[in-house]
């Protein structure tokens, strides 16, 4: 084990030059993935936010009986997306935008007949605030003779879920393309160094060295330089985010960071990339030595 | 210890380096493998240690057959063999005394053994105090005497010797092949391939001569008949 090592951490030193540039793109890469990643969880965060006040309103035609609406806000209730259905009959309407619209108090105060129709306000439970299921729901709603119209925010909803999905998958291409990069500068550091010392690793295997102590001290490498990638990349999200925090402020200071276990993902994921990079290398280029 | 059944060993161009070679060493043996080169002393060599399979026939080295060897299994062999080249392959940036501990290393030998076997084979060689020398401040014989060190440190069975001599002066090459004599004395078989016929006749080793990867020679085998003949 202390050979393996030993053996491993030479290679630093023997190129160290490749070695850097090998850890660098490893932290680049994740560095993308987690900037893009960082966006993405905080705009779940956001939006977790905004989802919760998703509402689907029903407006009541003028003259339905309570007890239609009463059967029907238990109907809609039992729905399996629906958290809870509460009825707001016209006069609460009129005292809710009375409280709200300061603005129009006066107006409101002189109306002789009462123009706001009663409504239901529908709350969807937590997991069916997308917009496909709001708008299912609300599709349902539609069905009842006694609605004039339904009304849920489905353009901001829908755009905001784009926006995640969009963030996502952008992050998601160029991280993968820079690990692609990254993959193969490994393989190429790991291919110098297999040139390097052809001359000890044929020797290893002439006095009986097994193939996987022969592959051992180049795939710790790849695995060291991608967990060196991967605490760079994280130290390089950490500062990209304190200074976008620090410096923009306002409507940003709540910004989340990675949690813990994230951490650990884009760690283990440098490992896995400088892992596979020397092991597409050293199955290529060993067999030559 | 070694026996090869009909082997034929054709490479992927099509040239055929071995013909239909049989022969077989027993224990505690000294075998020269002689000819000119290309005539196919390194590919038996090759074979030996695995680092070829033959093409057909059968290569048994050790109670390993080499012909069906897996490729796990081939360090297995190698690690009763010692092996031992003209160009001595050694490790430039370490001594000699690293050179020899290396092969002990890598095969995972417990590390409070490996100076005492070391000390064991620089001894026997006849360099207990140049193990702090780099293969650079040695004469060639002095590095082939390291190689060959390094080759006995796991006590094989075998020692493949593939030209050692091949680039020592003569004084050099009359230590080493001394050398190597000793270690036969001691029981391990020796295979040597050479193109030294001065080395060849002076001594009363068996002599396998082959030509064109055909074995044209064996004194084992035409000594016996011309002994039942007469």
């Amino acid at each position: 084990m202390r050979l393996l090592t030993r053996e491993a951490l030479l290679s630093f030193r023997r190129a160290p030059l490749l070695s850097t540039l090998s850890i660098t793109t490893i932290a680049f890469s994740l560095f993308t993935l987690g900037l893009f990643g960082l966006v993405a969880i905080n705009l779940r965060e956001a939006l977790r936010g905004i989802e919760e006040r998703v509402e689907i309103v029903a407006f009541v035609l003028r003259g339905t009986p309570a007890e239609t609406i009463t059967l029907a806000t238990q109907d809609i209730a039992a729905f399996p997306e629906v958290q809870d259905v509460s009825f707001v009959s016209e006069a609460q309407a009129l005292e809710r935008a009375r409280l709200e619209l300061v603005e129009f108090r006066d107006a409101y105060r002189d109306l002789q007949a009462n123009p706001l129709p009663a409504s239901m306000e529908v709350r969807m439970k937590e997991g069916f605030r997308q917009s496909a299921s709001v708008e299912r729901v609300a599709e349902r709603i539609r069905g009842f003779a006694f609605v004039d119209d339904v009304r849920y925010g489905r353009d901001w909803v829908q755009r905001l879920d784009q926006l995640r999905n969009v963030t996502g998958l952008v992050g998601l291409v160029i991280g993968l393309a820079f690990a692609a990069v990254a993959v193969v500068i490994i393989g190429v550091t790991i291919r110098l160094t297999i040139l390097q010392r052809a001359r000890e690793i044929s020797i290893m295997r002439l006095v009986g060295a097994t193939n996987w102590f022969v592959r051992g001290p180049f795939l710790l490498e790849g695995a060291l330089k991608g967990l060196l990638g991967g605490f760079l990349s994280l130290a390089l999200c950490y500062a990209g985010f304190r200074l976008f925090r620090d410096t923009t402020g306002g409507p940003f200071a709540g910004l989340v960071f990675f949690r813990p276990e994230h951490m650990l993902v884009i760690v283990v994921f440098g490992v896995l990339l400088g892992l596979g990079g020397s092991l597409v290398s050293v199955g290529r280029h060993l067999r030559n030595v | 210890m070694i026996r090869f059944s009909h082997v034929y060993k054709s490479y992927p161009n099509g040239a055929l380096a071995l013909k239909d070679i049989s022969f077989r060493v027993g224990k505690g043996e000294f075998v020269f493998l002689t000819g000119h080169s290309g005539a196919g002393k390194s590919t038996i060599l090759k074979l030996l240690f695995a680092e070829q399979k033959p093409t057909s026939g059968e290569v048994r080295v050790s109670g390993y057959n080499v012909s069906a060897l897996r490729v796990d299994e081939v360090p297995k062999l190698r690690r009763r063999l010692g092996i031992v080249f003209q160009d001595f392959r050694l490790l430039e940036d370490r001594t000699a005394g690293e050179n020899i501990a290396f092969a002990l290393e890598v095969i995972g030998a417990r590390r409070d053994t490996i100076a005492a076997r070391v000390t064991r084979v620089l001894t026997q060689v006849g360099l207990s105090a140049k193990s702090r020398a780099y293969p650079r401040e040695l004469s060639g014989g002095e590095q082939q005497r390291v190689a060959i060190a390094r080759a006995l440190v796991n006590d094989p069975a075998i020692l493949v010797a593939d030209e050692p001599t091949g680039n020592l002066d003569e004084r050099a090459t009359r230590g080493v092949f001394q050398l190597l004599r000793d270690i036969n004395t001691g029981g391990t078989v020796v295979v040597m391939a050479t193109h030294d016929l001065d080395l060849v006749r002076q001594t009363p080793y068996r002599t396998i001569e082959l030509r064109d990867g055909s074995v044209v020679y064996d004194t084992a085998v035409d000594e016996t008949e011309a002994t039942e003949v007469s």
